[in-house]
């Protein structure tokens, strides 16, 4: 038997596909090829796995070695293909039995000594082959508490290659190797009694967890607004276990796991610096399309501070996303679509300085470059942010009261409560957040009370606000009403959307 | 195979030695050895040999006394294999036999310490 097969996942954005490894041994001069459009990474595969199987006791063939990545018209990347070469040369050599290489997948880089290191994309390799029929994996060690959440498969961690083919041939593995469930850990939120004053903050993010209205929050540094920020997804409901699976996927491949629990079902909270670029925003690469800050934040919150310092177009480009909850990503490889459907946080100074706010007395900005400054944010973007807040800065009274703010677990278990009277209400429809509800529908089943109808369309006949603003005060009225335990948003309710959107306009 | 006269040393003793052992080899199988150490200025054929079924055979021997420098034939490159193809085109030329089937073979002599050695050889390998 001189030919070998074992399976590996080659991932395009979050689809897997699986891979079939067959490797061929022929007589002739000792020389291997690599055929199936392998990137640098899995060009190298060649040396690792030479010496992963060597320094395990194992023999490299000094003869011809063809191995084939099929399907071959794929372009394939990364180190994990490592493991699956390794068995199936193995397997070619008959050192290992067929039957239980070929039917189970591997995932896997090999480091010189034969240790098996974690590699990205373990998660949504395992959805995938699951999707395709297989029920067995072999996973590194590393990536062992992440295969874990694909409880419908059987999972094999593997520290080390030796460990990996006694268990092939002999079907033993030491105990503690056995796969263990560890819980998910506790999750340390930040909690809004640590802000002191800030009501209309605290309100407006309330509604925003509610609603899922995206939020800017302008003020003088040091209000708080990034404190407000932070402890926004501490007061969103804990992710559905789908929920939590699908960001922990996009986390793998992003190889960002490390600073988030995969097991974690609080919702990610993602700020990148405001010096990012559009690709790290949305998302991008040229032989790994790699999700970009929008859909990291997919089901969290994406906070942008000093949003008018981002660069021409970097905010723009979130204005796909915000409009239909996924960003498609364009490349010479391929399109692959990511899900971002997030919670836009905005932050931003009142101006260049920093100070123009309160009686602005400190200001050393001109009157145009302050106009200038928040008139970057201005425009389409603007047109899809609900709620816009000013931040002030604290005064002596509110930073002298000695009790705290109300705690996160209050101000949650209302967002809950009200989430779930939306929930109720939308069963029927296609959406199940009130900041989703489209215009349509706005204007026939989801009215506000007519006194409340009468009040905006006074302020439209004024220009005021403009047709799209109505209707985005209209969805900010119904968490109001959601939060307030009002049937139909109220007179009050449309008055405080009203002024948290164009409370700032004035 | 055990042999008294383990060469000393020099990497040329140790080339003959393998060598002759391949040539050894081949005779043993039948084969009968045409030529050694054909040279012309674009390099040398080793050993040329005749083979039971008339065939031409053109033997590259490489000879080693340990492994830890990898497989004695992981040294012949795809460029090295090229160059022997057109020696031994240049060899039928002279020898008024070019259209003889012929093929390239790649032997590895591994030489230990007492002296015992191993032969491996690999046919038609282009």
């Amino acid at each position: 038997m001189t030919l070998g097969e074992s399976l590996g996942v080659a991932l395009v954005g979050l689809d897997g596909q699986l891979v079939r490894v067959e490797v061929d041994i022929a007589d002739g001069l000792p020389g291997y090829v690599l055929l199936g459009l392998p990137d640098a990474a899995l060009t190298e595969s060649r040396d690792r796995v030479r010496s992963a199987l060597v320094n395990s006791s194992e023999n490299w063939p000094n003869r011809k070695v063809t191995v084939s990545l099929s399907p071959a018209w794929l372009p394939k990347s990364g180190s994990s293909f490592d493991l699956p070469i390794a068995i199936a040369l193995l397997a070619a050599q008959s050192v290992i039995p067929e039957e239980r290489s070929a039917q189970t997948l591997y995932l896997g880089e090999l480091s010189l000594d034969g240790h098996i290191r974690g590699v990205r994309g373990v998660l949504p390799s395992l959805i995938s082959a699951h999707k395709q029929g297989i029920t067995t994996a072999v996973v590194p060690e590393a990536n062992a508490v992440e295969a874990q959440l694909m409880r419908e498969m059987k999972i094999i961690p593997m520290g080390h290659l030796r460990d990996l083919l006694r268990w092939l041939r002999l079907g033993q593995r030491a105990e503690n190797e056995e796969l263990q469930y560890s819980s998910p850990p506790d999750e340390k939120i930040f909690d809004f009694a640590d802000v002191a004053g800030q009501e209309r903050a605290r309100v407006a993010a309330e509604v925003a967890a509610v609603g899922g209205h995206h939020l800017l929050l302008i003020g003088p540094p040091g209000a708080g607004k990034t404190m407000i920020a932070q402890r926004l997804p501490g007061i969103l409901p804990a992710l559905s276990r789908d929920e939590a699976l699908e960001v922990t996927a996009i986390h793998s491949i992003a190889g960002g796991l490390s600073n988030r629990s995969p097991l974690a079902s609080s919702p990610p909270f993602v700020a990148p610096h405001h010096s990012a670029t559009r690709v790290a925003m949305v998302g991008g690469g040229s032989h790994v399309i790699k999700p970009g800050a929008c859909s990291l934040a997919h089901r969290g919150v994406l906070f942008i501070d000093e949003a008018p310092e981002c660069g021409i177009g970097v905010l723009d480009s979130l204005r796909q996303p915000l409009e239909s909850g996924s960003i498609t990503i364009a490349r010479a490889i391929g399109n692959v679509t990511y899900p971002a459907r997030f919670l836009l946080v905005l932050a931003a100074n009142p101006c260049p300085c920093g100070k123009f706010s309160g009686r602005g007395r400190n200001c050393i900005c001109s009157s145009h470059q302050v106009r200038r400054y928040l008139g970057k944010l201005s425009g389409p973007l603007m047109d899809r942010i609900d709620l816009r807040v000013q931040v002030d800065p604290l005064s002596r009274v509110e930073l002298m009261a000695s009790d705290l703010g109300e705690s996160s677990e209050k101000i949650r278990a209302r967002v809950i409560a009200a989430r779930k009277v939306a929930a109720e209400r939308f069963k029927n429809e296609e959406w199940s957040l009130n900041s989703h509800i489209p215009s349509r529908a706005l204007r026939t089943t989801y009215q506000p009370e007519r006194v409340a109808m009468n009040f905006l369309h006074t302020e439209l006949d004024r220009e005021h606000i403009t047709a799209r603003g109505l209707h985005k005060i209209i969805r900010t009225a119904w968490s109001l009403a959601d939060l307030s335990g009002h049937a139909r948003p109220t007179l009050a309710d449309t008055e405080q959307a009203f002024l948290l959107r164009e409370g700032l306009a004035s | 195979m055990a042999l008294t006269n383990r060469p000393k040393s020099g990497n040329r003793t140790l080339g003959n030695f393998g060598e002759s052992a391949v040539a050894d080899f081949l005779s043993r199988r039948g084969s009968v050895i045409v030529d050694r150490n054909w040279r012309i200025k674009e390099g040398e054929i080793d050993i040329v040999a005749e083979l039971p079924d008339g065939k031409i055979s053109f033997v590259e021997v490489k000879t080693r006394s340990s492994k830890s420098f990898g497989h004695p034939l992981e040294s012949i490159t795809n460029e090295k294999a090229h160059r022997l193809q057109r020696l031994a085109l240049a060899w039928l030329a002279m020898h008024q036999s070019l259209g003889r089937e012929y093929q390239i073979d790649c032997a590895a002599v591994l030489v230990s310490l007492d002296g015992s050695f191993t032969v491996e050889y690999r046919e038609n390998v282009l």
